[in-house]
């Protein structure tokens, strides 16, 4: 009983600043709302034993993509929209949002959800020795996207700098 | 947990309560526990920085309030603090602004449930306690960004993007530099980790090898920014930013971000003790009578050397900073993982 009030509680977490994500007008605030359904999607991952996702779920989301999705946010202005509710945006993005359910719950449907009886096992030793052997071409691979990522974003960053003697003689030139 | 459910299942009263039951209350316990310290923290630490912010400027520091050294000081602004008026600027965003100070002291205190105290005594024996700790005080960027943008003000928006920007760069670091501790313990469990390193000081973690000793001193300078203090205090730059994030906030709001920002400082320098610094464990073997003890003498030692370097150092710029932690930092800690890693296939400590 405990057990599903727990459960109960952390699924309200999740699902209150989910829905208020969606209705907020304000995109700041919609932000801000992300970081409880996040924080519950953790609890919840926890809640079932999977330690090492929640954990990673805390790591990864609040404190990596939820301050980058912070800082776009607040860097670009974005003007609070006022009675314009964008009712043309309605179909496309319902029919979207129920071909998402639709998959979701075929998936979900098609599982076989047998509760393990065994009490929840640490994860990190197994998941580390995957990672190591079966796994280690994706995670390899994983890490050469982010490499390129890296240096994309190095470039774009990138100040034009006139390259070779020309700089340099101009830099003496300065010196009285 | 164990020993204090242990504990109050021989209370009258709580005999006949469920599992589930005993455990919700002990957590309360801890939670409660956890927020004591702190808060206890917050005002030793608060007497501490001003009287060796003192003894290092050749002067007193605070000598009035209490009879010996000005111990009261602390405790009056403690409660000069609480009677204070609660502002909320006009133009706030007020929800936020309200919210945030709990999400900073939310994400500093959740981290403390897996510090080893002593050996078992622990509030949540995690297996990835480690990283739970990293995890966790990941939280207080977001509430640092949150007091930022609901104060409305541009100093303190300007102070918030800074340490946001702080926080996620020296958070690589400084999970980066206990890896080849890691490495060597073979496990993320906080207890563990202590256990590895019985036996002396020289079975500590930081004289190992060379590269946990160089893996150390990159902890503890990261651990400066990830606090946010001197010489790396860019988002409370007074001389430029008034405050920083918390400029608008007052009376308890403010004493919530000031405990916070004290409760991180000691976690930070636990952290230290533990990974690198033998925990509860003395430095002469067989000398184990007082591990609690010991642990937390070797942690506010730590919390010295960070008050030292505060008060001695200049602060750096914003563009050292981060050339700092990208170009020499992780650089610097990724060379100390692969030549321990080397120094353990070499010394057969792995097959």
């Amino acid at each position: 009983m405990t057990g599903d009030l727990i459960f109960i509680l952390l699924a309200l977490l999740t699902l209150v600043p989910a829905v208020w994500v969606v209705m907020s007008r304000n995109l700041v605030h919609a932000g801000f709302g992300l970081l409880f359904t996040l924080f519950g999607a953790a609890g919840l991952y926890a809640y079932m034993g999977a330690d090492f996702i929640a954990v990673a779920q805390l790591m990864v989301y609040i404190g990596g993509v939820l301050v980058l999705v912070l800082f776009t946010v607040m860097m670009t202005h974005v003007p609070r929209s006022h009675g314009n509710h964008g009712y043309d945006r309605y179909v496309p993005a319902s029919v979207f949002a129920l071909l998402t359910f639709g998959v979701l719950y075929k998936t979900i449907t098609s599982v076989n959800w047998s509760a393990s009886t065994s009490p929840a096992e640490p994860t990190i030793a197994r998941i580390g020795a995957q990672i190591m052997t079966d796994f280690i071409f994706p995670f390899e691979y994983v890490s050469l996207v982010l490499l390129a990522a890296m240096i994309g974003a190095a470039l774009l960053t990138r100040e034009e700098r006139p390259a070779g003697p020309a700089n340099a003689a101009k830099d003496t030139e300065v010196a009285p | 947990m164990d020993i204090l459910t242990a504990l109050l299942q021989g209370l009258p009263g709580f005999g006949g309560m469920s599992d589930q039951g005993l455990f919700i209350t002990g957590a309360a316990v801890m939670a409660t526990l956890m927020f004591t310290v702190m808060a206890l923290c917050a005002i030793v630490f608060t007497w501490m920085e001003r009287k060796v912010a003192g003894f290092i400027q050749s002067r007193y520091g605070p000598m009035r309030t209490g009879r010996w050294h000005g111990w009261a000081q602390a405790v009056a602004d403690m409660l000069k603090i609480l009677g204070k008026e609660d502002i909320i600027p006009a133009e706030a965003d007020k929800g936020l602004f309200v919210f945030a100070p709990l999400v900073v002291l939310l994400g500093s205190l959740l981290a403390w449930v897996a510090v080893p105290w002593a050996p078992g005594f622990v509030a949540a024996d995690l297996d990835l306690g480690l990283f739970f700790i990293f995890a966790a005080s990941s939280m207080v960027v977001i509430g640092i960004l949150m007091a930022g943008w609901a104060s409305n003000n541009k100093w303190a928006l300007y102070g918030a993007a800074r340490g946001a920007a702080q926080m996620v760069s020296y958070e690589i670091p400084l999970a980066l530099a206990t890896i080849p501790v890691i490495m060597h313990v073979g496990s993320l469990n906080t207890q563990d980790i202590v256990i590895a390193q019985q036996g002396g000081i020289w079975h500590w973690f930081i004289l190992r090898d060379p590269f946990l000793f160089v893996a150390f001193w990159m902890y503890f300078i990261a651990s400066i920014a990830e606090t946010n203090r001197g010489p790396f205090d860019m988002p409370e730059t007074e001389s430029e930013l008034v405050a920083g994030y918390h400029t608008e906030y007052t009376g308890m709001r403010f004493a919530f971000f000031f405990l916070a920002e004290y409760a991180n400082l000691f976690l930070v320098s636990l952290i230290a003790v533990f990974v690198f610094l033998g925990g509860w464990w003395s430095p002469i073997p067989g000398l184990d009578f007082a591990p609690a003890l010991t642990f937390v003498i070797k942690g506010i030692l730590m919390v010295f050397l960070n008050m030292w370097v505060r008060w001695t150092l200049p602060r750096v710029r914003v563009d050292q900073l981060m050339y700092l932690c990208w170009k020499v930092m992780i650089p610097v800690t990724l060379l100390c993982i692969v030549g321990s890693g080397i120094l353990m296939i070499t010394s057969g400590a792995v097959g």
